[in-house]
């Protein structure tokens, strides 16, 4: 008999991918080959080399190191907005889909208004308000991704309520509590664990978004969108400096979204 | 039409919460009208009168509902920092978003339909395998990251426009369109990437169904199966796909004005948060939020002309 292939080319190489990304994120969170704001005026734009692989940007600050750590802040960043978005879904989801009635009826309607609101523009709004910066983004960008989770787990639960086993459970004498997050929860997984990924893939767009539109990470810390946008005055003359933070982002979003694509 | 009817209201009731979350969360904010016209070191006394004059002192259901109808009359209020009608401010400056959205969505159309076909048609061939490699490479570039490669290659390099030599569309009109077709595209490659990898899997999906076998038999060829059959049903999550992505269009502008640098909608916008001119935000955010809605409702009536099984569910 012949053994099933499991795993796909596609779903492989966005292991290595993701794999490689988080190591050199890690390694930027113990240490990065030079000091991410020392400035150099003997390395000002310089090309990639062996002493700077990415080259070294318009202060001559080595691109590599603020790569390493840029990623680094899109990772905290997208990790803590998923996370957010993720839990409150899951919770609204959850009983909203197990209990129905009126609950479900007002908080899905307050969902559709955040839904029908771009995010970006939400992040605008919370960052006129309460100004720029890392938690700011991670705030707006959280609420802004809450909707789609609690649709997708509202989505699971109606299909789960009204199964048998979660009917018995209930003759038992289970508690609701227990049913929801015990009995009911565990089998929404595979289809919330895919759209984590992509979650995670979208908000690490909008992080790289905000940051090239000089309202999410501030500087001096590295961002990848910051650094595109500054790179853009440099395009003719050093395009490495675009190259590398743009490529990082692709592969990023590359490796999760391939991994991701097999749970569908 | 009673369909229609429910999801107007569903959309008016938005609108509603929309405009009113936006302006509780602008009248929060510390500093009024009255701190903004008079400065920093206005006496306590003369801030209270221009209130009193401005009105700010009144409840804030009765500001808001005046708020509200001035909006919908079209007077957006007035600019804290430029002292002139915001609604001035940004009637120059809507065309350009707007055409910039249209253009990006016709392209996308055109582009992604007969290559989402012809994958599906070939699809397991090397062909295939090639474009289905290069939508998901496509789909992970951000479209400001796109941006800056087309202006790179397509401007820099092969010089096929001037990177920043934006025309207004008054001055010029073809010179205009020249230019913004390039940002456009940035807007659309990836969304050309979504739409075929969704045409093409759905396409595969309904041709699997039993009434493809049935059209078959009765000896009609692939084409005719494909264009009269398949494609009708397969095009349904696809034209769901492209009703979201008008709005994200609209807004993803807001990012490619800045890598074009184009005066657009977005360009005040992002200058008036750092100016912390809060009229010109709130007015361009609802603004914004009302168009992104009222598309998303078109959208919905378009897909129930498509798909009549759509209203009898709801």
């Amino acid at each position: 008999m012949k053994r099933k292939k499991i795993y796909s080319p596609n779903f492989i190489i966005g292991l290595a991918i993701t794999a490689t990304m988080l190591l050199l994120i890690l390694i930027g969170f113990i240490h990065t080959p030079y000091d991410i704001t020392k400035m150099n005026s003997a390395t000002k734009l310089a090309a990639p080399s062996l002493q700077h692989l990415m080259g070294c940007d318009n202060f001559g600050r080595d691109i590599f190191s603020r790569v390493l750590k840029g990623m680094g802040n899109t990772f905290v960043i997208a990790a803590a907005t998923v996370s957010i978005g993720s839990v409150c879904g899951v919770i609204v989801g959850a009983f909203t889909g197990y209990f129905g009635g009126w609950i479900d009826e007002v908080l899905m309607r307050i969902n559709d208004v955040v839904f029908a609101f771009p995010s970006i523009l939400l992040a605008l709004v919370f960052v006129s308000i309460f100004g720029t910066g890392k938690y700011n983004v991670i705030g707006a960008l959280g609420i802004a991704f809450i909707p789609s989770f609690a649709r997708i787990v509202r989505g699971e639960f109606i299909k789960y309520r009204e199964m048998d086993y979660v009917k018995s459970a209930k003759l038992a004498g289970v508690p609701q509590l227990r049913i929801i997050f015990v009995h009911i929860l565990p089998n929404t997984m595979p289809v919330l664990l895919s759209s984590i990924m992509i979650g995670f893939n979208n908000a690490v767009l909008a992080e790289a978004g905000m940051s090239y539109l000089g309202i999410g990470v501030q500087p001096p810390s590295a961002s990848l969108g910051s650094m595109l946008s500054e790179s853009q005055t440099y395009l003719f003359s050093a395009p490495w400096y675009a190259l590398f933070p743009g490529l990082m982002i692709i592969l990023m979003v590359l490796g999760l979204s391939l991994i991701a694509d097999r749970g569908r | 039409m009673r369909y229609v009817g429910k999801k107007l209201a569903a959309m008016i009731i938005t609108l509603l919460c929309i405009s009113f979350l936006v302006y509780l969360a602008f009248d929060l904010i510390p500093g009024d009208a009255a701190l903004a016209a008079l400065g920093t070191d206005a006496t306590p006394e003369s801030l209270a009168a221009l209130r009193e004059q401005l009105g700010l002192n009144r409840p804030f259901m009765e500001r808001y509902l005046e708020w509200l109808v001035h909006f919908v009359s079209g007077d957006f209020g007035t600019s804290y920092k430029y002292h002139m009608p915001v609604a001035d401010m940004i009637v120059s400056k809507l065309p350009i978003t707007v055409i910039m959205a249209v253009i990006s969505f016709f392209i996308m159309v055109v582009i992604s339909l007969p290559i989402g076909i012809y994958t599906a048609k070939h699809s397991g061939k090397r062909i295939d395998r090639i474009i289905v490699a290069l939508n998901q490479i496509v789909m992970s570039v951000p479209h400001f990251f796109m941006g800056i490669l087309i202006t790179y290659f397509l401007g820099l390099i092969l010089k096929l426009f001037t990177p920043g030599g934006f025309v207004s569309y008054q001055t010029d009109f073809w010179g205009f369109l020249a230019y913004i077709v390039f940002p456009c595209f940035a807007i659309a490659l990836p969304k050309i990437a979504m739409s075929v990898k969704l045409l093409r899997s759905s396409c595969i999906e309904e041709a699997r169904k039993d009434y493809v076998r049935t059209a078959y038999s009765k000896g009609n060829n692939t084409n005719k199966v494909l264009y009269r059959h398949v494609l009708r049903n397969a095009m349904i999550p696809v034209i769901t796909l492209w009703g979201m992505t008008l709005a994200d269009m609209l807004v993803g502008s807001i990012v490619i004005e800045q890598v074009f640098n184009i005066p657009g909608i977005g360009r005040i916008l992002l200058t008036s948060i750092s100016y912390r001119d809060y009229p010109v935000v709130e007015a361009i955010i609802v603004l914004i939020a009302f168009v992104v809605i009222g598309t998303n409702f078109i959208v919905d009536v378009i897909y129930q002309l498509v798909d009549p099984r759509i209203s009898v569910q709801s």
